[in-house]
Parts: structure tokens; C-alpha cells; sequence
């Protein structure tokens, strides 16, 4: 009984850490592929003798950034900062009054609020260049912004209501006991307990904004986002021109994800409960 | 340091009535003790006197202040709840200090209150640690030292000590009510454990279904229980109840209980004059019964009864013994240990001088009835 017990313990083990093997492969392999390519002489890149290359360049990446990417970084960081700053200012509010209060239509009103995301983004492509012409939007960054905040609205509500449900009233109310009123205590108990929740609402509303290309190119002319100014520029160009723009992409990305997770894990050393 | 008044209070949740109209009035100074089954509505009363829940009717007085409506912040309360509520993602030193930083004390002075309250609970080496490596009593500690750090007007306390160890219990029951005594603060406190609230309690409220049943001091509580609710709830191991019929004879009153006979001394007969024939439900502690050899001498008025030993609880301290009388069993504590052998008979003797009896139809105590009309 005992030896079998312990055998089927170490046999789970193992079938996990292949899985998460399989899982890890799978998502670095491209990357390393794409890292590796981005920066590989035009030369290796073409030698059908070479699989990984000798010889390694930062030119691609150069010409890229010298190209136009540094303004299309720079760019979708306003824009992704911007989002997430908006979503969060209008969401977290409303967030807090679905874990909080009891009111009536809350369901339907839940619900309303998640099939707004059902509408594919190309149906509402069209009116929304009209309207950003008229309102004197389109080409701006902040156009876009508004956009992906329209996206990522959804998302961060539904996210940060079950954070904050997720904070037992009792600890808010303790605070109310012991001399604050509401707004104290959302900002000084329940906030610091939601930081790691909303820190990966954070990071999903960055990649969201950061990843978007469709209505990043309808929307802008000359003040390309990053994916957009890709589309547009790189992919006429040859193939390690492409990895360096995917190199590009990923990597602004990877550190924000970097830092981010970091406090992410920090904090939930120190989970509720 | 007020006296708090609680008028008429009824708090719905839904289609649950949690507190159904509760009228209270406690001293300046006074330790009270709400005592119930689980889910009677203590814990929704506190929260009404604490300013979390607003009652759907009613008011709360704090000395002639109307603060029905005021929020929790201006009622200079303080509260141990239930589930802690400890914040995680505060120290123990910082939780305890919290209520004090945010009444501006100086740093010192929460520095020197922080510790005392710490040294009372016994948790001063924990003040570094967060609440997550603590353990439920420690946890439960904390809350408590939060609570008494700041001087409060009201101080709610709801089973602080539910989570302790027997031993840590009860050095914590005699340091609480020590410091209440020494500080004067309003205390209401509630549990559902009756030791706890006969050793505390200056009075104690028995709660149950969201209502009162009776409000008096320990000893009235336990001597002189208003119903049968209140006689069953109060007192280990439960009081005996048994249904009799009334038999007024000239003088003489017999309980008729179909096992046995009870023979009332003449005291009784205001009371169950108009009982004649009836019904009526009758009680008698398990203290209050007496096996042959072992009634006190005090005890004068006795009726016997037989019975066989049907099962034994031998506790060391005292010896509890399941009696069948025939269609029933009657449960009798004799302190001490004492070897009964099971299917033995014994005879026992009702003490008639502690005999309760209610009402059949409102379960309301005649004895009870009778002082207060007296009164
Ligand atoms: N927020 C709520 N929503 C709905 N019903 C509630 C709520 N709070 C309490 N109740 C109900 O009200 C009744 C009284 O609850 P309360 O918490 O006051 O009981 P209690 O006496 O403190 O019990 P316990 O000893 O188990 O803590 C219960 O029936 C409970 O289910
Ligand atoms: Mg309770």
C-alpha cells in the first residue's frame, strides 16, 4: 500500500513536469527562433548549411528602429499607458459597486457588459473612423487609446469585481470601526489586498492594447503603433527583417511582463486569508 | 463610556428576520453578554450597535445620542469580529497600531499601547509577523488587541475567545473581564458558550429566533429562567422536562407525571390554582436531583422517585446519571465520582424548593410570571 502510494506520488510528478516541459518548449521555441533570426547576418540567414547562425548582427534591428520603430514603440506605450489608465479609472469604480453593493439589474447589467464584447471589432471599424473624423480623433493617439480602453473596459471590470469580492467585507468594515470612512478604507485596506489581482488586469490590458493591430492601422495615418507600423513597413521587407520586428515587439513587452510579475509575485506572498 | 439603548430593533435580510424586535437597555459601564444558538441574531445585533448594518426598524441610543444612522466611525466603538478581520497585508504590530494612527496618537504612546495590549494576549513576540503565519487563536488575539488598544465608548466583543484552548480561555476570560473592569467601557459581549457568560456577564441577554427571552444576572438566569427556552439553553447537562398534570386536592397539589407523583409544597398554589387539571410542563435540574445518601441537608421538601440506571457519564468531577423512570429519562449530576452499575435501581429525590413550571401552551415560566407581577 505504502510503496504504491509513493510511486503513484513521484509518477504524477513526473507526468506534470513533462507537461510543463511541453508546455515551456512550446511557447519558447519560437521565440529563441525568432531571437535568434532577428539577429542573424543576412548571410547565415540564407545559408542552407547553417540552421543556427555564426555570425550575429544588430543591423535589422537598426534599421528598423532607425526606420520608424522607436516613434511606433514609443507610440503604443502612450497608447497601452493611456488604456490602462482609462479602463482602470472607469472600471475599477464599477468593479467595486458589482463586488460591493446589491442593487437591482446587477446581473443583467453584468451581463450586458460582457456581450458588448461578443460585437466583432471590424463591425464597429467603419462608424468608429466616421465619428473619430468628425470628432477630430483619428490619427491621435489617444484615438486608439479610447478604442482599446472600449476593449479592455469589459475585462477589467469583470476582473476587478471578482478581486474585490474577493476581500472579505469584514476587513474594509474593521477599518470603518476603527475610524475611517469608505473611501479610507478602499484606499488603504482593499486596494493593497486587490494590487496583485489588478496588477495582472494590468499586464492583460498592456498586451491587449500592445498586441492590437487592426484598429490601430483603420485608426492612424502617420502615428503608428508598433504592430501597426509592422504590418504597414515590415512585411514587404525579407524574412529576418520580419524577426527583428518580432523581436521588437516581444521585447518591450517581455520587460513590462517582467516587472510587473515580480510585484505580482511579491504581493501574493502575502495572499488573503 | 455610555449607556446604550437599543429600541424596537428589526434588521431583515430578505425573507430571514434576523433580529425581530429587540429592546435593550444596558448601564453605563456594564459588562453584557448576548448568549444564543448559532444563527439567533447576536452577531447581526452587534452589527446594528456598531453601525454596520442599518435596522430596518428601530433606533440605537448611545446615552440620549440618537446614532441609528450615524456610520461606524462616529460612534467611537470598537469591535472584535467574529472572523477576525485582521488585515493580511499589515503586520501584527501595524494592525494593532492602525486604530491608534488613525486617531493621531503620537508615536510613543502607540509604541507603549501597542505592547501593553500585546503583553495582555500574550502575543508580543508575534508583533513582526503577518497574520497568515499565525495560528486561528493567535489570530484570534490579535483582533482582541486591536480592539483595546483605543478607548472606546462601546466595546463589541463577538466569541473573542472562541478559538482558544480550554486552558488560555479561561486566563483570558478573567484578563478581559479585569480590564473591563478597570477601564469601565460598555462591553457587549457575545457567545454561545454559557460558562463563558455566567463567569463574565454582569447580566446576561439570552437571545434566541432574533428575539430576547430574558435579560437578568447570571444567577437570576440560571435560578430563575423565564421560559423553557431559557431553561434548556442555560445549565449542563440540560434540564430535565416532563409534562404532568395538575391535581389540586384541598391543599394539596400533585403533579401527575404518569411514572410518577409529585407532591408540591402549598407555596405553589397561587401559582397553579388555575392550572387545576391541566397540563403544564415541568423542569428540574439535573443538580437538583438528589440519589438516596447523597441530598445536602438543606435541601427539606423532597419527592422520591425510582428509576434504573440506564446509562452513566462518569467525568471525574461528577457523575452523570440517565434515569428510566418507565417512559422517560431522567438526567441526575451527583458531584463526585461514584460507581453505578447499569440496570440498577435508584431511588432519587426532586428537590421541590428549585422545581420550575411552564405554561404548556407559551412555555413562559408561572414562577417566572409571578415575581414579575409581584414586582
Ligand atoms: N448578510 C446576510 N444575508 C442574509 N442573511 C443573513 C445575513 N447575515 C445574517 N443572516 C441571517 O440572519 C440570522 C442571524 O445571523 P447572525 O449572524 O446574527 O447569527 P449569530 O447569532 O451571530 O450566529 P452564530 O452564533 O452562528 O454566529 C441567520 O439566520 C443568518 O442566516
Ligand atoms: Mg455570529
Amino acid at each position: 500500500m505504502v510503496e504504491s502510494s509513493i510511486v503513484r506520488y513521484y509518477l504524477r510528478k513526473l507526468v506534470i513536469a513533462a507537461l510543463v516541459i511541453v508546455v515551456v518548449v512550446w511557447v519558447v521555441t519560437p521565440f529563441i527562433i525568432s531571437m535568434l533570426y532577428a539577429f542573424s547576418s543576412k548571410d547565415d540567414y540564407y545559408s542552407p548549411n547553417i540552421i543556427i547562425p555564426i555570425h550575429y548582427t544588430i543591423q535589422h534591428v537598426k534599421m528598423l528602429l532607425d526606420l520608424g520603430a522607436t516613434q511606433a514603440i514609443i507610440n503604443s506605450v502612450i497608447v497601452a499607458v493611456i488604456t490602462i489608465l482609462l479602463s482602470f479609472a472607469l472600471g475599477l469604480p464599477a468593479g467595486y459597486a458589482f463586488a460591493k453593493f446589491a442593487f437591482k439589474g446587477k446581473d443583467s447589467l453584468k451581463l450586458l457588459i460582457i456581450g458588448l464584447r461578443m460585437f466583432p471589432i471590424l463591425v464597429i471599424a467603419v462608424p468608429l473612423v466616421t465619428l473619430y473624423i468628425r470628432l477630430g480623433l483619428n490619427d491621435t493617439l489617444l484615438g486608439v487609446a479610447l478604442a482599446h480602453t472600449s476593449m479592455a473596459l469589459p475585462f477589467v471590470i469583470i476582473i476587478s469585481s471578482s478581486i474585490f469580492a474577493g476581500v472579505p467585507k469584514e476587513l474594509e468594515e474593521a477599518a470603518m470601526i476603527f475610524g475611517l470612512d469608505r473611501k479610507g478604507a478602499f484606499f488603504r485596506i482593499t486596494m493593497p489586498l486587490a494590487l496583485p489581482g489588478l496588477a495582472a488586469a494590468a499586464i492583460f490590458t498592456f498586451i491587449m492594447s500592445w498586441n492590437e493591430v487592426f484598429i490601430a492601422s483603420v485608426l492612424t495615418l502617420t502615428h503608428r503603433t508598433l504592430p501597426a507600423f509592422i504590418l504597414t513597413s515590415a512585411m514587404a521587407a525579407p524574412d529576418f527583417i520580419k524577426f527583428a520586428a518580432g523581436f521588437i515587439m516581444i521585447l518591450p513587452a517581455m520587460i513590462f511582463v517582467f516587472i510587473a510579475r515580480k510585484y505580482l509575485i511579491t504581493m501574493w506572498g502575502i495572499t488573503l486569508k | 463610556m455610555v449607556d446604550v439603548h437599543l429600541k424596537g430593533i428589526v434588521k431583515r435580510f430578505g425573507k430571514t428576520i434576523a433580529v425581530n424586535g429587540i429592546n435593550l437597555d444596558i448601564r453605563d459601564g456594564e459588562f453584557i453578554v448576548l448568549l444564543g444558538p448559532s444563527g439567533c441574531g447576536k452577531t447581526t445585533t452587534l452589527r446594528v450597535i456598531a453601525g454596520l448594518e442599518k435596522p430596518d426598524e428601530g433606533r440605537v441610543l448611545f446615552g440620549d445620542r440618537d446614532v441609528t444612522y450615524l456610520p461606524p466611525r462616529e460612534r467611537n466603538v470598537s469591535m472584535v469580529f467574529q472572523s477576525y478581520a485582521i488585515w493580511p497585508h499589515m503586520k501584527v504590530y501595524d494592525n494593532i497600531a492602525f486604530p491608534l494612527k488613525i486617531k493621531k496618537f503620537p508615536k510613543e504612546e502607540i509604541d507603549k499601547r501597542v505592547k501593553w495590549a500585546a503583553e495582555l494576549l500574550q502575543i508580543s513576540e508575534l508583533l513582526d509577523r503577518y497574520p497568515h503565519q499565525l495560528s486561528g487563536g493567535q489570530r484570534q488575539r490579535v483582533a482582541v488587541a486591536r480592539a483595546i488598544v483605543v478607548e472606546p465608548d462601546v466595546l463589541l466583543m463577538d466569541e473573542p475567545l472562541s478559538n482558544l484552548d480550554a486552558l488560555l480561555r479561561v486566563k483570558m476570560r478573567s484578563e478581559l473581564k479585569k480590564l473591563q473592569r478597570r477601564i469601565k467601557v460598555t462591553t457587549i459581549y457575545v457567545t454561545h458558550d454559557q460558562v463563558e457568560a455566567m463567569t463574565m456577564g454582569d447580566r446576561i441577554a439570552v437571545m434566541n429566533k432574533g428575539k430576547i427571552q430574558q435579560v437578568g444576572r447570571p444567577d437570576e438566569i440560571y435560578l430563575r429562567p423565564a421560559n423553557v427556552f431559557v431553561a434548556g439553553f442555560v445549565g449542563t447537562p440540560q434540564m430535565n422536562f416532563f409534562d404532568a398534570t395538575v391535581e389540586i386536592k384541598d391543599d394539596e397539589i400533585i403533579l401527575d407525571a404518569s411514572d410518577f407523583k409529585v407532591r408540591l409544597p402549598k407555596d405553589y398554589l397561587p401559582v397553579l390554582q388555575e392550572y387545576n387539571g391541566k397540563t403544564v410542563i415541568v423542569g428540574i435540574r439535573p443538580e437538583h436531583i438528589y440519589p438516596e445518601g447523597h441530598a445536602p441537608t438543606t435541601a427539606k421538601k423532597l419527592s422520591w422517585v425510582e428509576g434504573t440506571v440506564d446509562f452513566v457519564e462518569a467525568l471525574g468531577s461528577d457523575t452523570i446519571l440517565h434515569l428510566n423512570t418507565g417512559s422517560m429519562i431522567l438526567v441526575v449530576k451527583i458531584s463526585g465520582s461514584h460507581r453505578y452499575e447499569i440496570g440498577s435501581k435508584v431511588k432519587v429525590a426532586l428537590d421541590l424548593s428549585n422545581i420550575h413550571v411552564f405554561d404548556k401552551e407559551s412555555q413562559v415560566s408561572l414562577l417566572y410570571k409571578r415575581q414579575r407581577g409581584v414586582q
